[in-house]
């Protein structure tokens, strides 16, 4: 009994500490010591299970812990932070499974020794199996195409009525298990689980590499939702808590992550739109790019009052980062203000530019978000946009019949100049042309991101 | 055990909670964000080790192990991740 009490107790307490710690990461000047509360509260939670009565095969657990941790821990101290997106990904597709295989081990003991369970319980095990599952499989796909294993997009004719189709089977066999109970057979069991692992992997499959923000997103808010239909057949509160908190916080970002692109997360799913490169023709766009020399723009820079620096994932596969600073450090000095302007979905993963312009040490006042800065860009003298394309692209604002139209974007095009930094003449992943760059007030710097930052700093420097 | 309406009242609460705490963080962070909501839901780690603590059989056992050996890449996985980036938010002023 005894036992037992302290057990919850912690578990408690551990609740309570992923609630404050998550509370904490609100802001970025609490947010350090948010991850540590919480990671105090994962400590106390495991072991206090070790005393769980009755545990058997410990050897085992923790020749699992161990390994699982040690791999884990070495792969996320090496991953570089433009890599962040699909190594997250990877850690959540791992906690989605460890629900599902939950799930499993109770199944099999139910069909194994008749160990019977309430059909409520039953029912949510069963749940919660295909959504860890979806989350597993669906996970590793993301990954694979962040990593670029997987290349290309797959779309055919019928998708979705197959992956509907697929998605019945699935909940018919879970309704055969929920119903038949202690007398399911294990291969359907097993047949649940192989259908949920490739219904996963087909929903992910088409979706683009532009949306895999917040496909990950999801996958993070559906596995903290299985997480929990796991704590509840197992009769463990501090598993709900968290899992639920951390469903709601997903989807919530999820949300928030599909409202920044314009698009309803049915669309983002269902719609292959990412991965198509041909897009609606629109109107045309009128003018001509107009080339500029890296000395001219150090000399614009230089002399400016206010620049507004908008960096996009182009920058991050540049490596150009640190240039970056180092060329805002310069201005600075030359008092010159120096502002970052960050669209929602830059990058592969909500925030992601942040974490990278972070690791390069731009401090984050210097970051501004779309609505905080989109008023001031008439003040600005320069604004440099780099690797960035349909986030600054007039055309959402402008032409109904352009995919992106309705798009929130950046509104580099108000400013006084606008200098882009662009390895070519092509279009956005979007495929759309884009406005800005054939705007009167345009220049367009050509050549790799982190070559011409450099170009800039050297010319800023003989000013 | 937790039993049937306390623990639904238990998910509404969990899920307010969870919305709330989230609606008021800054763009910036969402990505340790993530990353950091990605560690909690590392707490599988609890019932995963239950889970193989009571299997019996070896496809039992096989199993539970393999449900450990996951979460722990979690949790410790999402945890490094979230803290290495935390640790690069600086401010101008602190430098």
């Amino acid at each position: 009994m005894d036992i037992k009490l302290l057990i919850e107790i912690s578990y408690f307490l551990a609740a309570v500490l992923f609630i404050l710690g998550l509370k904490r990461m609100s802001s970025p000047v609490t947010a350090r010591s948010g991850i540590v509360w919480a990671g105090w509260g994962m400590v106390l939670a495991t072991l206090v299970s070790f005393l769980y009565p009755q545990m058997q095969n410990v050897g085992l657990m923790i020749l699992a812990i161990g390994l699982g941790s040690v791999i884990a821990y070495v792969s996320a101290k090496k991953v570089a932070m433009t890599d962040m997106p699909q190594m997250i990904a990877l850690y959540n597709g791992l906690g989605g499974g460890a629900a599902a295989l939950i799930a499993a081990v109770e199944l099999i003991r139910m069909v194994g020794h008749g160990h019977a369970l309430i059909n409520t319980v039953l029912l949510l095990a069963v749940v919660g199996a295909f959504i860890g599952t979806v989350a597993l499989s669906g996970s590793i796909i993301a990954f694979a195409k962040l990593q670029g294993l997987i290349r290309r997009s797959w779309n055919f004719n019928g998708q979705n009525q197959i992956n509907l189709l697929l998605f019945a089977l699935i909940l018919l066999l879970g309704a055969v298990i929920v119903a038949q109970g202690t007398h399911s057979a294990l291969w359907l069991v097993a047949g649940f689980f192989v259908l949920a692992l490739v219904f996963g992997v087909l929903i992910t499959l088409p979706i683009g590499g532009a949306d895999m923000p917040v496909v990950i997103s999801l996958f993070n808010a559906l596995t903290g939702l299985a997480v929990a239909f796991e704590g509840f057949v197992l009769g463990n509160a501090a598993m709900i808590i968290a899992g639920t908190v951390v469903g709601s916080a997903g989807t919530l970002l999820t949300q928030l992550m599909a409202k920044a692109m314009n698009r309803s997360l049915a669309n983002v799913l269902f719609s292959g739109f990412g991965s198509k490169t041909s897009a609606g023709s629109g109107e045309a766009v009128t003018g001509a790019m107009k080339p500029i020399e890296a000395s001219d723009v150090a000399v614009m820079m230089g002399y400016a009052e206010n620049v507004i620096i908008i960096p996009g994932y182009g920058m991050a596969v540049a490596q150009a980062q640190h240039k970056i600073w180092e060329l805002t450090k310069l201005l600075q000095a030359r008092n010159v203000k120096v502002k970052f302007a960050i669209h929602p979905v830059a990058g592969r993963m909500p925030g992601h530019m942040n974490v990278l312009l972070a690791e390069a040490g731009v401090p984050y006042d210097l970051i501004f978000d779309l609505e905080e800065i989109n008023a001031d860009f008439p003040q600005s003298d320069v604004t440099l946009v780099i690797g960035a394309n349909d986030v600054v692209n007039p055309v959402a604002r402008t032409d109904p019949n352009s995919p992106i139209y309705g798009m929130p974007i950046l509104n580099a095009d108000k400013s006084k100049n606008t200098v882009v930094i662009k390895r070519g003449q092509g279009a956005g992943f979007s495929g759309v042309e884009n406005g800005l760059f054939f705007a009167d007030n345009t220049r367009m710097l050509y050549g790799d991101g982190q070559k011409m930052v450099s170009e800039l700093i050297a010319q800023v420097k003989e000013l | 055990m937790i039993e049937g309406f306390l623990a639904l009242y238990i998910f509404m609460l969990a899920a307010f909670t969870g919305y709330e705490v989230i609606s008021k963080v800054p763009v910036i962070l969402h990505t340790p964000l993530m990353s950091g909501s990605n560690f909690v839901h590392g707490i599988v780690l609890v019932g995963a080790m239950v889970a193989l603590g009571h299997a019996q059989t070896t496809l039992e056992q096989a199993i539970g192990f393999l449900a450990v050996l996951f979460a722990a890449g979690n949790a410790v996985g999402g945890y490094v991740v979230t803290e290495r980036m935390l640790e690069m938010f600086k401010s101008s002023k602190g430098q």
